[in-house]
C-alpha cells in the first residue's frame, strides 16, 4: 500500500515537470503506457446489474471518449474510474481497475488521495460558492502546502489551462457563481486541473453550454491531452470524433466495441456501433 | 360562441361562477385575518408609543408604588438572555443539523433525532420552563439568568436544527460531488462547502429562532424569574421584558400598565425586524 502511494506521488512529481510520458525511474518501460485498466468489471445498482463484464485500457495522453444511447452505463463506467459510487450505499464494483498497476477496486484505498489523482468534472457546472480564486486555490490546498505566491501562480497557471485567465483576472476576488455557464464549466476544469492530477474524467461537460463554449472547452482538452489522461462521455458523436484518440461504444451495460476513433468512426467492425453512429440506431 | 371552438358555453360560465367564490371565500378569509393583525398592531402602536420616552431605556423598573420609571432593566436582560442563547444555541443546532444531513441521513440515531426535534418544537414552552425549573433552579435554590439561557436554548435549538438540516439538504448533491471529486475529506466537504452553499439559509433558521424566543415568557417565569433592580449577574435572577409585560400589564398601578404597552411595542419592533433581516438575508441567497 505504502509503495502504491509512493508511485502516485512519484507520477505527480512527473506531471509537475511537464508531463513526459517516457518515464526511465518507472518499473515498466514500455512506449504506449495504459493509465487505465478495466479488468472483467461488472457494476450494481443495488440488484440491477449496470456495467456487464468490462474490459479495456485507456491510454496515457490520449483521450477516450464513451458513447452510446442514455442509460447505457458509459457515466457510470467514468464514475468507477475514481470510485465517486462509494458515496452512495446499495452500489458497488465486481472485478479490476488498474490505475498504474495499482488496483483502485481493493479495500483499504484512500479515497480522498485517488481522486486527486484521477479528476473529475461532471455535466452541469458546480462552481463552490466562494470566489473564483478561492475556487481553485481550496483543492490546492488539500494536498499541497504553498505559500501566497506560489499560490497566486499556480492560480494563474490553471486558469491559463483552462483559457479562463483573460476573461477572470481581472475579477479573482468575485464570487464563482457570477460566471457564465461556459466560464463557470471552464472554471471547473481549471479546479480540477490545479491539483495536478494524471487522470481527467469529463462526464459530458458540454451538454448544458452553447456551440461558442463547447467549442472552446473542445480546444481545451486537445490542449489537455498533451499531459493529461482524459476519458470523456459523451452524447454528441461528433463531439467524440473531433477530440478523441480512442472510442468505445456501450450498450445496456456493455462495451460493444473499442478502437481508435477513426476506425470506429469510419469502419467499425461491428453492425451495432455502425447502425448507432449512422442514426439508424433503434 | 366562436363556432370553431369546442367550449360549453354552460360549462364555461359554471367554472367562472364556481372561481368567483373560490376567491370570495379565500379573500374574506384573508381579511379576516387581517383585521385582528392590524387591530393588535394599531392598539399596541398607539398605547406604546404614547408611553414611549427615553426615560424607557435610561431607568430601571420602578418599585410599587412610586412614579416614573423605565425598562432600563428588562432590556438588558433580554438582550443578555436572548443572546447568551444564541452563543448557545447556534452551534449546537447548526452542528446537529449537519449531522441529520450530511452524517446520520437515514440511520436509526438520525431519525430518532428528528423525531425528538419535532416534539421538542411543538412542546409546550412551559413545560421546558418547568423542566429547567426541577433541573437547574430546583437544584441550585434560586432563580438566576443561566436557567433562563437554558429554557430558551432548549426552545430555539430544534428550529435551529431542522431549518439547518432542510437547508443543507436543499444543496445539490453535485455540489458535493464536485467537492468529494477533487479528494476533499469529508468533513471538509461538509464544513467548507455544503455548510458555506447553506450559509444565508442557515443564518435565516437563526434569526427565526431568535424572533421566536425572544417573545417568550413562560419559560422565563420559572427560570429567570424578575429583577426590580438593574443586575448583569447571570447567576442572579434577572429582568426580562416578557415577564415585566406580564407582571406589569396586569398590575393595578397606571405608570406599570404604560410600561407593559411600551416594552410590548419594543419587543413587537425586534420581532419585526429580525423577520425582515431574516427575509433580506435569504433573498441575497437567492439572488447570489
Amino acid at each position: 500500500m505504502m509503495a502504491n502511494m509512493k508511485t502516485m506521488f512519484d507520477l505527480n512529481q512527473i506531471d509537475s515537470q511537464g508531463g513526459s510520458v517516457n518515464v526511465a525511474s518507472n518499473d515498466q518501460p514500455v512506449v504506449a503506457k495504459n493509465a487505465l485498466e478495466v479488468r472483467d468489471l461488472n457494476f450494481f445498482y443495488g440488484s440491477f446489474q449496470g456495467l456487464k463484464n468490462i474490459n479495456l485500457d485507456i491510454e496515457e495522453g490520449k483521450v477516450t471518449a464513451f458513447i452510446g444511447p442514455s442509460g447505457c452505463g458509459k457515466s457510470t463506467l467514468l464514475r468507477t474510474l475514481n470510485r465517486m459510487y462509494d458515496l452512495y450505499p446499495g452500489q458497488r464494483a465486481e472485478g479490476e481497475i488498474n490505475f498504474y498497476g495499482q488496483n483502485i477496486l481493493e479495500p483499504g484505498q484512500d479515497l480522498n488521495l485517488l481522486r486527486s489523482r484521477i479528476g473529475m468534472v461532471f455535466q452541469k457546472p458546480t462552481p463552490f460558492p466562494m470566489s473564483i480564486y478561492e475556487n481553485i486555490a481550496f483543492g490546492v490546498r488539500l494536498y499541497e502546502k504553498l505559500s501566497r505566491s506560489e499560490m497566486d501562480e499556480r492560480v494563474e497557471w490553471a486558469l491559463n489551462k483552462a483559457a479562463l485567465w483573460n476573461e477572470a483576472k481581472d475579477k479573482l476576488n468575485q464570487s464563482g457563481l457570477s460566471l457564465s455557464g461556459g466560464q463557470q464549466q471552464r472554471l471547473c476544469i481549471a479546479r480540477g486541473v490545479a491539483v495536478k492530477p494524471s487522470v481527467i474524467l469529463l462526464d459530458e461537460p458540454t451538454s448544458a453550454l452553447d456551440p461558442i463554449s463547447t467549442g472552446k472547452i473542445e480546444e481545451l482538452i486537445n490542449e489537455l491531452k498533451h499531459e493529461y489522461t482524459i476519458a470523456i462521455v459523451t452524447h454528441n458523436m461528433q463531439q467524440a470524433a473531433r477530440v478523441s484518440d480512442y472510442t468505445a461504444y456501450m450498450y445496456l451495460g456493455s462495451l460493444i466495441e473499442y478502437g481508435k476513433t477513426d476506425e470506429i468512426f469510419i469502419k467499425p467492425k461491428r453492425k451495432e456501433t455502425e447502425d448507432y453512429i449512422t442514426g439508424r440506431f433503434g | 360562441m366562436n363556432k370553431t371552438t369546442n367550449i360549453d358555453p354552460a360549462l364555461f360560465s359554471k367554472r367562472k361562477r364556481a372561481n368567483k367564490i373560490g376567491l370570495t371565500l379565500s379573500m374574506s378569509a384573508m381579511v379576516l385575518g387581517m383585521i385582528f393583525l392590524l387591530w393588535i398592531l394599531g392598539v399596541l402602536f398607539y398605547k406604546g408609543f404614547s408611553s414611549l420616552d427615553l426615560t424607557i431605556f435610561t431607568h430601571s423598573t420602578p418599585a410599587p408604588g412610586s412614579e416614573g420609571g423605565g425598562l432600563a432593566n428588562a432590556i438588558v436582560g433580554s438582550l443578555m438572555l436572548v443572546g447568551c442563547c444564541t452563543l448557545l444555541s447556534t452551534p449546537v443546532g447548526v452542528l446537529a443539523g449537519l449531522y441529520l444531513s450530511e452524517y446520520g441521513d437515514r440511520s436509526r440515531i438520525a431519525s430518532v433525532t428528528r423525531f425528538v426535534t419535532d416534539i421538542m418544537l411543538s412542546a409546550p414552552s412551559i413545560v421546558i420552563g418547568l423542566f429547567v425549573y426541577a433541573l437547574v433552579v430546583a437544584q441550585v435554590r434560586h432563580f438566576s439568568g443561566w436557567a433562563g439561557t437554558i429554557a430558551l436554548a432548549l426552545i430555539a435549538v430544534p428550529v435551529v436544527v431542522r431549518t439547518t438540516e432542510n437547508m443543507l439538504r436543499l444543496v445539490p448533491g453535485s455540489l458535493r460531488e464536485a467537492a468529494y471529486a477533487l479528494g476533499t475529506p469529508k468533513w471538509k466537504v461538509a464544513f467548507m462547502i455544503t455548510l458555506r452553499a447553506a450559509q444565508s439559509g442557515v443564518m435565516t433558521g437563526i434569526l427565526l429562532a431568535l424572533a421566536r424566543i425572544s417573545g417568550e415568557t413562560a419559560p422565563l417565569l420559572f427560570t429567570a424569574l424578575n429583577n426590580q433592580f438593574f443586575s448583569t449577574n447571570m447567576n442572579a435572577p434577572m429582568a426580562n421584558l416578557p415577564v415585566v409585560i406580564f407582571q406589569f400589564a396586569m398590575s393595578p398601578y397606571e405608570n406599570w400598565v404604560d410600561l407593559a404597552w411600551g416594552g410590548a411595542l419594543l419587543i413587537t419592533i425586534a420581532v419585526l425586524g429580525l423577520n425582515i433581516l431574516a427575509r433580506v438575508v435569504f433573498r441575497e441567497k437567492v439572488q447570489g
